[in-house]
Formats: structure tokens, sequence, C-alpha cells
């Protein structure tokens, strides 16, 4: 049995309404949960990019992005493991101002933390940390016994070492076809 | 700047004409050589209804009597004429009623394009009367489906439709239409479809693949072929035939790509998998090198996947990649089409004859015909057996018919013991295992050929599904021959009760009608044969009618289909008894 880890899978695709359930419905499919998805506009003009984080099986991964190409409007698909990948999450963090000044020298948190403060009011501070999960996590541990009254963090966003050479592929369709 | 995402034929014309929604349907149908569609009227899909009365004279369109039996006839036109099959249905209850239809042709990749009528474009959303999100509940059963909530947008979507249902590996596609799309007008001219900037139907083939898997072939001792749909799809009968004779390889067939291959030729080593026959099951544990050719390594086929051909070589010829080690690990996969890559094949692989290992094939015929065949064909004395009925056939139809058949043991029955000269003969539900496809279905196939006898074999359990397409078969005058072999149970149900539930019959018994009288109502000529001696006369007259004819053939009530793969067993473990 081959060991389940993170794979990043990105899916190119043209710019299309149903397409999102189209992807979601070949991992509900076999049973994969999804641990995070996002989507938007690509480096390329019309083109949209999902970034979807499983875990599982290589094997399983192989098939997955097999299945997803196979959808008429996805251009092109990949996988990453994790060291392939440069990535990053962003979180927000809403704390009771009284709590939070009361505990904390902000100035020196902000430095450690490498956080930044978006708004502060009387009410409360909200809090933003972009980084990988272990940091995103990490800054929410320290605020949790604090009161956090909000908490929210985006899915993972990703690029890859290595060239998806999507550009090239549109190319070529563009050279073959005679397109009025 | 507009981004083009597709490619489209050039017209030599750019002048276009001001036509409703509906009447662009029509007229993309026409223009995409739709002869005939099958469908059933509602609320929503009324105007293009309408454009369906005008065009009349151009362009058919069979009312079943359930948009179930719509999807299914416009399969079975396309099965057997290579075409793309036409359903239509309105809105809600209509739309769904498509459902098992499309997930059938998905499933056996049949090009299809279903058309369904949604409420306007402004209740979208709301709940409205029939409104059914038909895109959302199609999505994972459909090769592509799109929905038009604007006029303008029809030829290219249907353009688009009709490429992509034909092309690569084919399959459904869904348009829905909202009403107020079809009363608005737009400026109507047609460009067919040729490419799609994000759709690769057909993977470039890589020769060094091809000479990879003749090199496999040539050094066999025990080649073994397995081919199925994919080389009917592919139009790669007749290079099948010369790799085969060339190479001198055994070859055995999936339920779907039964036909491809004539039934009589000395190197058709009949069925694979779970009711297959006896010797290219075993083989296939005992092969030195398997060639899949056009198929796809269903669990029916492989038996437990854990012991499937461990030994062998496999070579995997396919179009879809995504096929291409999804269930059998491929040591050389050859993508591409198989009218390409085999034609490249058979250029690379030297002659053989393999006159050993052919004879093995044949020594396990012997004991399979010993202790199975000769049993279901040639009792004397007990009730009829259904493979003497696909006997009975066979004498008349001199393997010419088209045979199509429903889901259970008179399925596995047919494509055991039918006889086939042609390819795209046999029409049946493979992957999904659809009771109720082979009555409907049948009526697209008889459209599509008319030329050729289609005979239905139908369960009785089956049959009760779609019966009243007899109606349409009635009113459309389409001389189908149908054969219900009753044996007053849900055969298949009961063998595994019988087998692996120690006979306790749940809900398997089946209290019938007189069908006969039921297919009377419709004006059907009839016959019901209880006796062994009157059945040859019986199909004799079937066969030779002109006109539609039902035949009742009451068959033994618990025989049981032979040889077996029990679920989770290995091809080698096959059972005969
Ligand atoms: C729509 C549908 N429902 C249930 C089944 C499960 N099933 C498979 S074979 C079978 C029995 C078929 O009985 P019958 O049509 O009488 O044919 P027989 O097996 O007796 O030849 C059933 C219920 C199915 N394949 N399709």
């Amino acid at each position: 049995m081959m060991e389940k880890r993170n794979y990043t899978v990105s899916v190119y695709t043209e710019n299309n309404l149903g397409l999102l359930s189209r992807i979601a419905a070949i991992f509900l499919k076999r049973h994969i949960n999804i641990e995070s998805i996002t989507a938007s506009q690509s480096e390329v003009n019309e083109v949209m990019r999902f970034i979807i984080i499983v875990e599982v099986t290589e094997e399983q991964v192989k098939k997955i992005v097999g299945q997803i190409e196979k959808q008429i409007e996805v251009i092109k698909a990949f996988y990453h493991k994790d060291d392939e990948l440069i990535y990053q999450e962003t979180a927000l963090y809403k704390v009771r101002s009284s709590d939070f000044v009361q505990d904390f020298d902000i100035q020196s948190f902000i430095k450690k933390t490498n956080a930044r403060i978006v708004t502060v009011s009387p009410q409360f501070f909200v809090i933003e940390k972009t980084g990988e999960r272990h940091e995103t996590e990490s800054l929410y541990e320290k605020l949790k016994p604090y009161g956090l009254m909000q908490f929210v963090r985006s899915g993972t966003i990703a690029v890859s070492k290595n060239e998806m050479p999507i550009s090239e592929i549109l190319e070529k369709f563009n050279t073959s076809n005679t397109i009025e | 700047m507009e981004v083009k995402t597709a490619g489209f034929k050039k017209v030599s014309s750019k002048e276009t004409v001001k036509v409703s929604g509906a009447e662009a349907v029509i007229k993309c149908l026409i223009a995409e050589g739709v002869e005939t569609m099958y469908g059933y009227p509602g609320g929503a899909i009324m105007p293009v209804y309408d454009e369906i009365y005008k065009y009349q004279d151009r362009i058919q369109h069979v009312l079943t009597r359930h948009e179930q039996g719509a999807a299914h006839a416009a399969q079975g036109y396309a099965r057997v004429t290579g075409k793309v099959g036409v359903a239509i249905a309105t809105s809600g209850p209509g739309a769904t009623n498509l459902i098992t239809g499309i997930a059938d042709a998905h499933i056996d990749s049949t090009p299809m394009v279903c058309i369904t009528g949604q409420v306007g474009s402004h209740l979208l959303g709301s709940d409205a009367f029939q409104e059914i999100d038909i895109v959302g509940l199609s999505t994972p059963i459909t090769k592509w489906n799109y929905q038009i909530t604007k006029a303008s947008e029809i030829p290219e979507v249907f353009a688009r439709a009709f490429f992509i249902a034909r092309s690569g590996r084919p399959g459904p596609v869904l348009i829905d239409i909202t009403k107020d799309a079809q009363f608005d007008s737009l400026e109507f001219s047609y460009k067919e479809c040729t490419a799609i900037r994000s759709y690769n139907p057909v993977p470039e083939v890589n020769l060094l693949q091809v000479e990879r898997a003749a090199e496999a072939i040539n050094n066999a001792k025990k080649p073994l072929i397995v081919f199925g749909q994919g080389v009917i799809l592919g139009g790669a009968e007749k290079l099948l035939k010369e790799v085969i004779e060339k190479a001198g390889i055994p070859a055995a067939w999936t339920i779907l790509g039964l036909s491809a291959l004539e039934t009589d030729h000395p190197l058709n080593v009949g069925m694979v998998g779970m009711h297959g026959n006896y010797a290219p099951n075993f083989f296939t544990n005992e092969c030195d090198v398997l060639v899949a050719i056009g198929m796809r390594f269903d669990d029916r086929v492989t038996g437990n996947l854990q012991t499937y051909a461990k030994q062998a070589k496999i070579i995997h010829f396919e179009i879809d990649p995504a096929e291409v080690n999804k269930n059998v690990h491929a040591d050389i996969p050859v993508l591409g089409d198989v009218k390409e890559t085999l034609k490249l094949l058979l250029e690379f692989i030297q002659p053989n004859q393999h006159e050993n290992w052919h004879n093995k094939f044949q020594e396990l015929y012997a004991i399979e015909y010993e202790k199975i065949i000769k049993n279901d064909l040639t009792a004397k004395s007990g009730e009829v057996k259904m493979a003497e009925v696909l006997d009975e056939i066979n004498t008349f139809s001199h393997g010419d018919a088209i045979i199509v058949s429903d889901v259970g043991q008179h399925q596995m029955v047919s494509c055991r013991y039918a006889k086939f000269n042609s390819t795209r003969s046999n029409v049946t539900s493979g992957g999904l295992g659809t009771m109720g496809f082979a009555l409907p279905a049948a009526i697209g196939a008889k459209m599509g050929s008319p030329n050729r006898e289609v005979v239905a074999v139908i369960g009785d359990g089956g049959f009760q599904m779609t019966l009243q397409e007899l109606g349409t078969i009635f009113q459309m005058k389409i001389p189908v021959k149908i054969v219900v072999l009753n044996n007053s149970f849900l055969g298949m149900v009961r063998q595994w009760q019988q087998m692996f539930f120690e006979r306790r019959y749940a809900s398997t018994e089946m209290v019938n009608p007189d069908f006969i009288t039921i297919a009377n109502g419709y004006h059907i000529q009839t016959k019901k044969v209880k006796e062994r001696s009157q059945l040859k006369e019986a199909v004799k007259e079937m066969m030779e009618s002109k006109d539609a004819y039902f035949l009742e053939v009451v068959v033994e009530q618990e025989e049981c289909v032979f040889p077996m793969i029990p679920t989770g067993a290995s091809v080698s473990d096959i059972r005969l008894e």
C-alpha cells in the first residue's frame, strides 16, 4: 500500500460555469475529501486555475488527474508534492481589543510573528498572517487563549518550481486550427 | 480581443437567416445530418416541438412512451449506425427520466446528444414548475453538458455538442435550453466544430510504443488478445482481424466487443468475464502476453485484480489515457486511435501460428462443451433452455441479425450463443446493466438498420420495465422481433440467491401477467411456446414475419448460467457447475 501524503493538483481550465461541480464530482465519486480548493484567474488571459489540495496516495492522485484532464474544458492538470511548490495560505484573526492590548506588547508581537494588523477599532483588531500552514497554525494557538472572535484561513495557493507550459499548449492549438 | 477556444469549419457564404431559437435547434440537427430523434414533449420544450411539426418532412421525431425509452432508442440507433443518437425531453420529470439512458450511454461510450427544455431564464433558481437542475444532475454522467440561456448561443453550442459526442472516446452530451432562448430570435448560420482547444480527443501515437508492443508480441509464446468495444468505435474490425490472422493470436472479447470479429472465425475463442467462456478466462492467467485492445478491464471481466494475469506482460491499446493503469497496470500502453495503432502494429508483427497454444483453447472448449454447452443446447426432455432459443434464432438468422439483449441470465446466454457475421450487431447494456434497455434500444437499432433483422431478447423482468414501448412499435410500425424468455423469476438475482444465499428467494419470484394479451393489445402478432417441440416452428414464423412479432418462450425456471466466476474469485477459478 502506497503512503498517503499531501498533493497539490493544479487545473488550468476554460472559464466555465459548470466546471467546479464537474471537478468536485470526480473527488466525490471516489470518496476523497478535498482539504482545500481555490479558483482564480491564471497567468494566461481568460484561463482559470484551480488549486486543490488532497491527501491521497500517488496512485490515487495520478488517476484523479487523469479523470480531471478528461473533462472537455480542462486544458491541463498537474499534481505536485509539497517540496515541488512554493505555497502560501492567508489567515485572518479577529481578536477583542481589550484582551489583546492587555496581554501583548503589540509592536514586538507584530515583529515576532511577522503578522500584520489590518484593522484596529475600539472593539476588535483584525490580524493577518500569510505563510505556510504551520505558521498560521502557530499564531492561531497563540491567540486562542485570548478569545478569538473569528478565525478564517484561505485555501492554499501555490506556484510550482517547474514549468507548467500552458501557453505552449494553447499556442499549439492556435497554430494548428483554422480559427476565424 | 475575444479569446477563441474552439475551431469551426469555414462556411462559403457568410449569410445568416433570422430564426427563433427553437427553429435554430432543428436547423442545427439537420445540419449535423440527424434524420431521426426520439423524444417526448412537454411545456418547457414546446417551442422546439412546434418546429419539429413544421420540419416533419425533413427530420423524423419518434414519440416513445417514456423518456427512458427515448434515451435507449437513441442509444440503440447510435450503437448500430455509429452516428450520434438524439433524444429530446421536457424539463423536470422529462429530463430526470432521461437520466438512466444517459448514464448507460456514458459508461458504454455511446455518442448521444440529449436536449432538454428548461424553465425561462428569469425563473431559474426559483423552484418554478418543473424546474430541475438537470445540468447539475447529469454532470457526472455526461461527457459534456451546457445550459443555453440565450438564443444566440444555440449554433455554436450544438456544433460543440455533436463534435464532443462523436469524437475520441464517444459519450453522451446534454444541452438544456431555457424556454425564452427557444422563443427569442437569432441570426443563424451553422459552422461544424472541428476542434476545441482544451480537448484532445485522440492522443498522438508514439511509434516507439507500437514497436515495443510488436516486439513483445513477436517474442510471445502464448499470446492472448482481449478486445472490447474500442475496436468497433474505432472502426478497426478489419485491422483487428488482420493482426489476429498474421500473428496467429487467439482472440477473446468482452460483451461490448462482441460481433467485431465473426463468431465462426477460427481464432475467435469466445467471451471473457464472469459468464464468459472457460478457455479465454482460464488462459488469461496462463498467457505470457495479454494484448488488450479497446477495453477497460471492468471488474466483471477481470474478477479478482490481485490474481489477474499477473504472469503476463500486458499491452494496452487505448484511446482514453485515463483508462491506462486504472485497473490493471499496463507494461506497454499504446495510446491512440486503434485504427492508427493497429495499422502500424500490423506492419511490425511477424507471421506466426501458435498452433499448440491454440489447441489448448480447443481442449478447454471441449470440456466446456461436455459440461455445459451440450446440456444447454441438446436437452431432449424437461423445460426449454434459454440457449435453445438462441440456437433457433441462429438457425434462421444465419448470424445476420442484430441481437439486442436486456440484462440478466438471458443476456449472458444471448452473448454466449448468438452468432454474428458482422460488426455492430450486438446491442446490450454492458457497463450499467440496465434492465429495460432492450425493447427501446431495439426500436432505435431497427430504425438505424432498417434492412437488417433486429431481434430483442428480453427477460420477463426487464420486459416489464419498459414494455410500454410496444406502443411506439405499434404506432410507428417498427418490425422488430421481440423474444421474452419467461422463467417467472428475476433469474440472475435468483441464481445468486441459489448459489450464495442458500436459496432464499427474496423478492425474485414474479407473478406475471399474460404477456400475449398485452402484446395483442398493441396489435402485435404473437405466439407463446411452452414445449420444445413448438420452438423451431415458432422462431421460423417470427423470423419470416414482415411485421413486428412477439414471441414468449416459457423456459426452465431455475436454470443457472455457467461458467461463472463468482465475485472476488480469480478468472482461472471459473466454475463450470
Ligand atoms: C434497472 C435494474 N434494476 C435491477 C437490476 C438488478 N438485476 C440484474 S439482473 C436482474 C434479473 C433480471 O430478470 P429478468 O429480466 O427476468 O431476466 P433473467 O435473468 O431471468 O433472464 C436484476 C433484478 C438491474 N440490472 N437493473
